[in-house]
């Protein structure tokens, strides 16, 4: 079968790889780019721990085809950390022990990261309907929620006056 | 599978077209990537039309908002005034999935797919919103309503596809609303759910009323006949439990485990009568702003 040439930027590097027709993003990063931060859990949009961040929209990538993506620039876990500083979601996560088994972790940061980006003071409200397509099957999510919060908290201090 | 990514409406017309065996349009792929994979389908051909100029525009026209038919829902929601002009289709749009799928999401999608409790439906249809249609034989228009035939089953015919949908300007004094049943607040599928729209007067005397009900028959049900009932009335419990009354009746549920025909029929005479009185609300607010 003929392979499709697909030119993308992910987390800031431009890279090109060849697909088949029905491989999905998802398949490509883990695979053939060997970025297996991004996890896959039940391959159908219901779980998120696929979560990536593609033209600046939180999409599932089980759900794309890698073949759309030429031309795009694709954000996943794996740029998070700016080298070896931790992203103050990834540094709350390891202090609130948001985490048990991990598999759900890396969806649920790059989830995070988009909400805080929109919207650096949500409320608990709106933070548990905006992770609702995350599944996390160990924490009972209540740690989740109170890092994401915290690192909010300490974002908008972190930026001064620009967010109060 | 050939995939494709036309850059014009033509190329994408013969490629349909000239393909014997199945063929899909490819917008956010939250239905056509799931039922790939389960096996549920096995397309000869994936257009992808997201390339295609205009696609992803919404605009506001002379006739109300052209919504390109690869608009996700969070472009929707995000854009100034929508949510004011048709609060209704906002929140059906907005309740399609999570905030990942919302990144892919589409009206036409939704449509096209045509599931019995697709929730853009029912509110799309009140408020006789039309798609845009271009194929092989030129450009057509038709209302959304007339577009799902049966679970899965669309009126569009071959090589044709939907470029946008229309969402009408509306009289003064208007309104829309859409509420669904699910066990799960979030990331679930209606098991009933109900759209109206509503024209008031300044008087508050009702001058237009639509309801459609959502997962209650193999395509949405377009309850007939409200309009002249409730001609120049006020809203009071009187009508509302007639209005209540009339859409179960108007129901043909199916019996599975997430709800008999009894529950499905009663929870639609509910939830019409809430969104009513929600759209209600909203085009009575108007008048009181108008006012002011
Ligand atoms: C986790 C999850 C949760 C979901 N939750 C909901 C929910 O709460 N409510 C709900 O209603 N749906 C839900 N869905 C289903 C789906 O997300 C919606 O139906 C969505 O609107 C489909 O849009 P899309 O652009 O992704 O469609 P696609 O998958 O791209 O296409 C769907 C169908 O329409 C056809 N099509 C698409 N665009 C066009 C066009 N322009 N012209 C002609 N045909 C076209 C395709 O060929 C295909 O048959 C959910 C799906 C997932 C995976
Ligand atoms: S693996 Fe993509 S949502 Fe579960
Ligand atoms: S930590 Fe195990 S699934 Fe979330």
């Amino acid at each position: 079968m003929k392979k499709l040439h697909v030119n993308v930027s992910v987390n800031k590097n431009e890279l090109e790889f060849l697909c088949n027709p029905e491989d999905t993003l998802l398949d490509v990063l883990r695979n053939d780019l060997q970025l297996t931060g991004t996890k896959e859990g039940c391959s159908t949009g219901d779980c998120g721990a696929c979560s990536v961040i593609l033209d600046k929209k939180l999409v599932c990538s089980c759900l794309v085809l890698a073949a759309e993506v030429d031309g795009s620039e694709i954000d996943t876990i794996e740029g998070m950390a700016d080298d070896n500083k931790l992203h103050p979601l990834q540094k709350k996560f390891l202090e609130h022990a948001a985490l048990q088994c991990g598999i759900c972790t890396p969806g649920i940061l790059v989830a995070a990261k988009a909400l805080l980006e929109k919207n650096l003071n949500p409320t608990e409200k709106e933070i548990r309907y905006w992770l609702a397509g995350n599944l996390c099957r160990c924490t009972g999510y209540d740690k989740i929620i109170r890092a994401v919060m915290d690192a909010a908290s300490e974002m908008r201090n972190e930026n001064g006056s620009n967010y109060s | 599978m050939i995939f494709a990514k036309p850059s014009s409406e033509k190329e994408a017309i013969s490629l349909l077209n000239e393909t014997s065996g199945m063929t899909r349009i490819l917008s956010g792929g939250t239905d056509v990537l799931v039922q790939m994979k389960s096996g549920a389908i096995e397309p000869e051909l994936i257009v992808d039309i997201k390339n295609i100029p205009g696609i992803k525009h919404i605009k506001a026209v002379s006739g109300g908002y052209e919504i390109g038919a690869a608009v996700s829902g969070s472009e929707f929601n995000n854009y100034p005034g929508l949510k004011d002009f048709t609060p209704g289709i906002a929140e059906a749009f907005d309740l399609i999935g999570s905030s990942q799928i919302q990144g892919r999401c589409t009206l036409a999608g939704n449509l096209c797919n045509a599931s019995p409790a697709a929730d853009t439906i029912p509110a799309l249809s009140v408020s006789s919103c039309f798609a845009k249609i271009v194929g092989p034989n030129g450009f057509r228009e038709d209302l959304v309503k007339n577009i799902p035939t049966a679970p899965g089953k669309n009126s569009l015919k071959k090589g044709e596809f939907i470029k946008s949908i229309i969402i009408p300007n509306r009289p003064d004094y208007s309104s829309d609303s859409y509420i669904r049943f699910t066990p799960r607040s979030e990331m679930d599928i209606a098991v009933v759910s109900a759209a109206c729209f509503i024209t008031l007067d300044k008087n508050q005397l009702i001058k237009d009323l639509k309801i459609s009900l959502g997962a209650v028959a193999s395509t949405v049900v377009h309850v007939d006949g409200l309009c002249d009932l409730v001609m120049d009335s006020k809203i009071t419990d009187e009508l509302l439990s007639k209005i209540a009354m009339i859409c179960s009746s108007s129901c043909k549920p199916i019996d599975d485990k997430r709800g008999t025909i009894e529950f499905r029929s009663h929870v639609a005479g509910v939830l019409a009568k809430r969104a009513m009185i929600l759209a209600h609300k909203r085009a009575g607010d108007k008048i009181e702003k108008i006012a002011r």
